[in-house]
């Protein structure tokens, strides 16, 4: 027998309030170990992302969809550009590199992206088999493509007209000449080709000059300067809009924020209410325990055993709860992960473990023995002789 | 051997306990009579140090235990003292034999099973070691407080009216029990009560 051994087991003689009050504190801790892993996961994975892009250059519209569409391919393009906005850039001094992508067909759901082989280089990709496109209609899968769909080196398909999955198919056919190791970015969702077997499809359908456009042109600064004065530039010319990947998605997040902010205050509210519910439990028991409490200081406890027993119940309580929700929250986010990879969205793990727990399990050992102070203080003060001679 | 000397102790608010001298060798059997009121109960508890008198010694094997700290007093009661409360008040929601490993482990004494085993099968409940006080039968509760008190070897065997409430044949029992068991360690039994039944086991009384 010990503190902790004890302690237990006069928690495990109320189930009632000892469940209640793990319940609420699993759940507390749940939701913020989940909101740390899905949101942590999901902020690194739009970073790495948008790495080496500072800036999306394509047709005017919603600066957010044309962040969305051109580098996380979560969004309807904007509309095309012409192919000499490419020129323009790349003859720009403030412009280090300008890579331009060729979007709006997709196979299977997954977005094809016509792109030149320095799209490629910008994620720093390796392949798992084959080599990189080269000729007419040769295509490489992305990592997560070519596991879903089964088509590996020399599989044969066809794009069909929009990013929705479910547009007119193309009568010209690819041909996979490689398969992409994984990235664990965007990249590992994507059929990429050259630019020039998009406008190869394209040609034969519309028949317009026009198809000699792009959709955005991915932009890298050369110079710090670059940020404050290109955007202008891009922005004055009718037609173009210049998009800054980091302040939209700081948008994004702000507006998404809120929503994260008020489940967050929720699972402060539950864990407070943990910490009332260990309280309560404790507290209202001490009025059946006294003859417990005084005849362990006739078997020879010390008040500040007493005081210590009462404390462990609140640690053990806490401890047991908070290890729950960090189980429960690592079952969230792996839910949520399989529910986001039907959905082919951003891949999200349970198994992933994030410093910032450590914290929710000290905060929540915090909120368990500041409960049990203030019970601890009484079973400390038992006042054993008048409490044995009243029965 | 225990001595009191000069005892006094008020407590609430007008009763005075006085016990001028009292000596009671190691092994003897002593019971303390009075009435209800009397501060039988107290006196109990200044001889486990767990109530301060207001003034007077208590040596105990040649230690005044009112002048060791807190601490020291309760370790030194854990260790030496043993005692059996009118109410028994086993812990409800621990077994027989956890109820003893209790008393081990508040004493900081070693936990050895052997000893719990030994004190329940010495006091016929050995067979009921798994069992709640709630499963056991008065007189079986009865027998586990007494191993419970006495599983630590103590010098000092406190019983508190431990035959209220008992018919003559029970109360006869308990005391047996209660004899035996601090003969068996070679303690010093003191026994509070009233009851008049008990007055034929013993030759030692004192009056309050």
């Amino acid at each position: 027998m010990n503190t902790a051994s004890l302690a237990a087991s006069y928690l495990r003689a109320r189930p009632l309030q000892t469940a209640l009050s793990l319940l609420l504190l699993a759940l507390g801790a749940g939701t913020i170990v989940a909101l740390l892993l899905v949101v942590g996961q999901i902020e690194a994975r739009m970073g790495r992302d948008a790495r080496g892009i500072d800036l999306v250059v394509g047709a005017k519209g919603s600066p957010m969809q044309l962040i969305l569409s051109g580098i996380y391919h979560a969004d309807a393009p904007t509309g095309n550009v012409p192919l000499a906005t490419v020129e323009l850039l790349r003859k720009n001094r403030m412009v280090k590199r300008a890579i331009p992508l060729a979007l709006g067909d997709s196979w299977k759901g997954y977005r094809i992206v016509g792109a030149p082989q320095e799209y490629l280089d910008l994620y720093g990709v390796a392949f798992a088999s084959g080599k990189s496109f080269a000729g007419e209609m040769e295509a490489v899968l992305g990592h997560d493509v070519a596991a879903r769909t089964g088509a590996g080196v020399g599989a044969r398909f066809a794009g069909a007209h929009g990013v929705g999955g479910e547009g007119e198919a193309h009568a010209e056919a690819y041909t996979v000449v490689g398969v992409l190791e994984r990235t664990g970015s965007v990249l590992d969702r994507l059929v990429l080709t050259s630019i020039e077997s998009v406008w190869e499809v394209h040609q034969h359908q519309g028949g317009k000059e026009a198809e000699r456009e792009v959709t955005v042109v991915l932009v890298q600064y050369a110079s710090p300067l670059a940020a404050a004065m290109l955007p202008r530039q891009i922005n004055a010319q009718s037609g173009l809009q210049a998009a800054s990947p980091a302040y939209e998605t700081a948008r994004l997040f702000r507006i998404v924020g809120v929503g994260i902010e008020a489940l967050r205050a929720f699972a402060v509210v539950l864990i407070l209410a943990a910490g009332l519910s260990v309280f309560i439990a404790l507290y209202t028991a001490l009025e059946e325990r006294r003859y417990d409490l005084a005849v362990m200081r006739t078997l020879g406890a010390s008040p500040a055993r007493l005081f210590g027993l009462l404390l462990a119940e609140g640690l053990v309580l806490a401890l047991v709860g908070v290890l729950l929700g960090v189980a429960l929250g690592h079952g969230l986010a792996a839910a949520l992960g399989v529910w986001l990879e039907a959905q082919q969205q951003y891949p999200v793990s349970g198994l992933v473990f994030r410093s910032e727990e450590l914290w929710v399990v000290a905060v929540a050992l915090g909120v368990g023995l500041a409960a049990a102070l203030v019970p601890a203080w009484r079973a400390y003060r038992t006042d054993v002789a008048g409490t044995l001679s009243r029965g | 051997m225990i001595a009191v000397r000069n005892l006094v102790h008020q407590y609430e608010g007008t009763r005075a306990l006085s016990v001028a001298q009292w000596e009671a060798a190691t092994g003897s059997r002593w019971l303390v009579l009075g009435p209800s009121g009397s501060g039988k109960t107290t006196f109990l508890h200044i001889l486990a140090g767990l109530v301060r008198p207001t003034a007077g010694e208590v040596v105990v094997e040649r230690k005044e235990i009112h002048s060791l700290s807190n601490a020291e007093r309760d370790r030194w009661r854990g260790a030496n003292v043993g005692i059996v409360l009118q109410a028994l008040h086993l812990v409800p929601h621990l077994s027989a034999r956890d109820n003893l490993r209790l008393a081990q482990y508040l004493a900081r004494v070693p936990q050895q099973d052997a000893a719990v085993t030994s004190a329940l099968a010495a006091l016929g409940v050995g067979d009921k070691a798994a069992r709640r006080p709630h499963q056991l039968s008065q007189g079986e509760q009865q027998r586990v407080a007494i191993a419970r008190a006495v599983v630590n070897g103590p010098k000092l065997l406190l019983a508190d009216e431990p035959t209220a409430n008992l018919d003559d044949a029970a109360a006869a029992r308990a005391v047996d029990l209660l004899i035996t068991a601090a003969d068996r360690r070679g303690a010093t039994l003191v026994i509070a009560t009233h009851d008049s039944r008990v007055k034929q086991h013993f030759s030692n009384t004192l009056q309050l």
